[in-house]
């Protein structure tokens, strides 16, 4: 029973924070609202006992894409009156969208039961001694190898691919060649030069 | 108990207003990547109630990797961004015309 409270008050807030993120007048106040929705998820993450996976999220998107959204955020100089021009043109076609989408969802899952999935089932919680990480690690790493490789691959490109597009040259910098200033020879610089001896007077 | 229904249906109200965002937020390029990260993690919920039903882990490991794509997407995204906003002084959608499109 108290899971259940505690699921409706954390989805209740996901929800708040969501409408926040789409309606804020301002980005910063967006990211921050994006921020409380991260933490309200792994919250009920927690609660449906997917603990490594909301760790995960506070971690990685609290943690380190929100700071950079925010980043970016803060960096630019937007002009906000530009952007918000015209706010209001596309909100009906939106709203209507979203209402839609949400009955048809609803409808799907409450009226039709997704045809034959028991969908009021609960989750059956877990015995004491399960540990979600170690499981999730045991099939991560024997079953999934590769691919887990491969996305840490991707991140390793997705490193690169950043710092390259943000990798700025500007003309005329006067900056050190460490390459060039080590390849230097003497005999490029120093010219040495046989004077015959001058007589002492 | 938390039921399937109530993790789905939750799942589709994010996933809903994150939809309602990018018609919002049009403009406005960080916007729209935030509502994408709504619709991903709004995706990541039906995963883990379904992996969670089924006592089967691999959704949990799915998830995993959307967020591992979903880390790499933004980094880009906010490198283009950046270089966007050196180039053009400005992040609005309709400024981006340069390939007629």
């Amino acid at each position: 029973m108290l899971v259940e409270i505690l699921f409706y008050i954390f989805a209740t807030l996901l929800v708040a924070g969501a409408l926040g993120v789409i309606t804020a007048r301002n980005p910063v106040y967006s990211v921050l609202f994006l921020v409380f929705c991260f933490v309200n998820s792994a919250a009920i993450w927690l609660l449906v006992e997917a603990e490594f996976l909301a760790i995960v999220l506070v971690l990685v998107y609290v943690g380190a894409v929100m700071v950079l959204f925010l980043f970016v955020v803060m960096m630019l100089d937007i002009n906000l009156a530009e952007i918000r021009q015209g706010f209001t043109r596309f909100a009906w076609l939106g709203w209507i969208t979203a209402l839609a989408v949400i009955a048809e969802i609803t409808g799907v899952i409450w009226r039709n039961g997704l045809g034959g999935v028991d969908v009021g089932r609960g989750f059956v919680s877990e015995p004491a001694n399960y540990s979600n990480t170690l499981e999730l690690g045991r099939v991560l790493y024997t079953h999934y190898a590769y691919p887990f490789e491969l996305a840490a691959v991707l991140l390793v490109v997705a490193i690169v691919a950043a710092i390259a597009l943000t990798l700025r040259r500007r003309p005329g910098l006067k900056v050190q060649d460490i390459s060039r200033q080590v390849a230097v020879r003497a005999e490029d610089r120093l010219r040495v030069v046989k004077v015959s001896a001058e007589k002492r007077s | 108990m938390i039921t399937l229904a109530d993790m789905l249906t939750l799942s589709g109200i994010l996933f809903a207003l994150a939809v309602a965002g990018i018609f919002l937020n049009r403009k406005n390029v960080i916007l729209l990547l935030m509502c994408v990260e709504l619709l991903l993690l709004a995706a990541n919920f039906n995963f883990i109630a379904f992996s969670r039903m089924l006592g089967d882990l691999t959704g949990q490991v799915f998830v995993f990797f959307v967020l591992t794509v979903a880390a790499a997407e933004s980094a880009i995204g906010l490198a283009i961004l950046v270089v966007l906003f050196r180039e053009r002084r400005s992040i609005n959608v309709e400024d981006l015309n340069t390939l007629k499109g």
